[in-house]
């Protein structure tokens, strides 16, 4: 295990020299290059940038679900291109949580159980599971839909879900790519509201949208064009009512 | 903290894995059940065609200690009567004096005996019971490696004078003595008069259904003279021959000498047809046997060629499965899943089909065997041994064939898998 640097402990995410490549035929495509950052403990960012950006390789990349191609990528303080497969599904397991577009949720399967997903790969015993996931799922305001399947289910609650799935094993960040794209405007407004409590609670969240509106409920904004970061500023939340 | 520590244990993984497996195959419980048919029908076949095999081979073994591997039978051949064959035992017939030469093959022969059989009405004391005599000579019970259980059987001396004396089977004893021992009474067979000294070792009814305890023995030339009504035209007529061979000898050899003895004895010339035929026990019930052998291995072939059939359809089952929850997988990545959880997933997923598949088959094949064995009249043996190896082949071809696809699974790009639509 990489030691922690003791100077930055405040510091979750740090990229250095961070660089993606993909091969295409006989072409290289520098889908990422050069980027430096670090993301706080507690921070709420919003990754924004077109698509072919390098904002959804970034995500993937802190996500743990890619190895870079050159410089360094830490997360918790742990040098993941030097991690293997299972190591970093055990980071994904323990530390990270992700919510998607579309919800990803398994049909046919009650909330309780989608939100137990993650328990399925880590030993605790089955009584704990379930207090878990229930703990979670009265987090996101679902106490009185536990056995519902997702058919039973309206977008936004779908959504909650996923993010108690997220937070099930009660993960340092949450990543969310696009979590309000496909939902309405009232609903992504609750939606957006729920993470933004849950930030305030201690849990770091990085968003990936290309929505202002969205990214106008972050404290920073990271802007990537063409694999590059081109602004990267903080900014003064619009809609907080935490 | 320790790196693999709190992972779940394999015991955990495996049962989570069980449920997900059997959800899915609930799920989509017409396909699965199509799927599972060639292993269904393979296992059901290759149940069928062992317990055929095993039942022709266990029928085999019986037969051969029953008769003997060492026993050899001679009866006349086929006779002409202008240029017309007239069918077996028309030819000159054995004599006496053929199964004296016979048994006089000491080196070769433990003992001879002429055979001549006739249907007899016996009277007792006002009963009366209608059964099979046959006139044997007194070496015919080694032959036959049956007993005398009580009295005693009648001598060579008794059987060369023509003794009125017989030995009788228990069902004999039961129908006219009423199951009280009949040893020294006095009976008629035909009119002629007749003393019981022996009761014979009761031994049941043969593989071919006959009751072989429903019979009398008696000396061969009392019967020729005054019990058949078919003596025939020579006046020593020895029946069939039957011949213990010694049981370290080699049958077949025995079989040629004693063909050989024949042949000159019956002045026929080299290179001309025997008036005579040997029957080898041994041989006989091999080639009965053969055809149920070859019946079993036909199925064989089959169950093999369905199993590989169900195979891979339960390959391409689970290669439908893996492409239809390709999210599934990239999620259940993205959220911790090693590779490895997805191979476990997916292989027992294979598992439950084949062991599903394998039961059905089983079922189906141990009433294949019991249709086979009424419909075909077969000897059947159903060991708990085919049962369980049956169920164990389907999990291994469900396990074989459904490695590459579960390990597909396991190498999807999890970015890839989640985009995936």
């Amino acid at each position: 295990m990489t030691p922690t640097d003791p100077s930055s402990v405040a510091v979750l995410v740090r990229c250095a020299g961070l660089g993606k490549d993909y091969v295409m035929g006989e072409n290289v495509i520098h889908a990422l290059r050069d980027v430096d950052v670090a993301i706080a403990r507690g921070e709420l960012v919003a990754i924004m940038g077109p698509s072919g950006s390098g904002k959804s390789t970034f995500m993937n990349l802190v996500g743990a679900l890619d190895s870079p191609s050159t410089g360094t990528l830490t997360i918790a303080g742990r040098d993941i291109g030097r991690m293997g497969s299972d190591e970093l599904s055990r980071l994904r397991n323990e530390t990270l949580g992700f919510v998607f577009q579309q919800f990803m949720l398994l049909a046919r399967t009650s909330a309780i159980d989608n939100v137990k997903l993650p328990l399925m790969y880590t030993r605790m015993d089955a009584a704990e599971k379930d207090r878990r996931a229930r703990t979670a799922l009265e987090r996101v305001g679902l106490a009185e839909r536990m056995d519902h399947t997702p058919a039973q289910l309206s977008g936004g609650q779908q959504q909650r879900v996923a993010i108690a799935r997220a937070l099930v094993n009660q993960p340092e960040m949450i990543l969310a790519d696009e979590p309000t794209g496909a939902l309405d405007t009232v609903t992504a407004e609750e939606i957006m509201a729920l993470l933004t409590e849950l930030n305030h609670e201690g849990v770091t969240v990085m968003l990936v949208t290309h929505e202002e509106e969205i990214a106008a409920h972050a404290r920073r904004i990271i802007r990537f064009r063409d694999g590059r970061i081109i602004a990267d500023e903080a900014h003064e939340p619009e809609a907080s009512r935490a | 903290m320790n790196a693999q520590a709190d992972r779940p244990a394999a015991g955990v993984q495996l049962s989570a894995s069980l449920g997900i497996a059997l959800k899915a195959i609930r799920t989509n419980s017409v396909r699965s059940a199509l799927t599972m048919l060639g292993i269904i029908i393979g296992i059901g076949a290759a149940i069928v065609a062992v317990s055929i095999s095993q039942g022709a081979g266990q029928q085999l073994q019986e037969q051969i200690e029953a008769f003997g591997t060492h026993v050899l039978q001679v009866r006349p051949g086929s006779g002409f009567f202008g240029g017309r064959r007239q069918g077996a035992g028309t030819a000159r017939p054995l004599t006496d004096r053929d199964v004296d030469a016979i048994a006089e093959l000491g080196e070769f022969v433990e003992a001879a005996s002429g055979r001549i059989q006739t249907a007899a009405t016996l009277v007792s004391a006002g009963r009366n019971w209608p059964t099979t005599v046959q006139g044997v000579g007194a070496d015919f019970a080694i032959t036959q490696n049956r007993a005398v259980v009580e009295g005693r059987n009648f001598s060579d001396a008794e059987a060369r004078r023509g003794a009125t004396v017989a030995v009788v089977g228990q069902t004999v004893v039961n129908e006219l003595f009423n199951g009280n021992d009949p040893v020294g009474a006095r009976i008629r067979i035909n009119r002629t008069p007749v003393t019981v000294i022996g009761v014979l070792e009761e031994i049941g009814a043969s593989n071919f259904g006959q009751d072989q305890d429903d019979i009398v023995w008696m000396p061969l030339a009392s019967v020729r003279s005054r019990i058949s009504r078919e003596a025939g035209s020579v006046p020593d007529n020895a029946g069939s021959v039957t011949i213990k061979v010694w049981d370290d000898l080699d049958v077949l050899e025995v079989q040629r000498e004693i063909e050989d003895l024949l042949r000159l004895r019956r002045n026929i010339a080299p290179g001309a047809d025997d008036d005579f035929v040997v029957f080898n026990f041994a041989e006989f019930i091999r080639a009965r046997n053969e055809t149920e052998a070859l019946l079993g291995f036909l199925l064989a072939a089959f169950s093999a060629t369905s199993l590989v059939v169900g195979g891979i359809g339960i390959m391409n089952i689970m290669l439908v499965s893996v492409t239809e929850r390709t999210r599934e997988i990239g999620l259940r990545r993205a959220v911790g899943a090693r590779q490895r959880d997805v191979l476990t997933q997916f292989l027992v997923e294979a598992t439950v089909l084949g062991l599903i598949g394998g039961i059905l088959g089983m079922l189906v094949g141990v009433g294949g065997t019991y249709l086979a064995a009424a419909l075909g009249e077969f000897p059947v043996l159903i060991s708990p041994w085919t049962l369980a190896g049956a169920v164990g082949i389907a999990i291994f071809i469900a396990v074989f064939f459904g490695y590459y696809p579960a390990r597909r699974a396991s190498r999807l790009d999890p970015i890839e898998a989640l985009r995936f639509e």
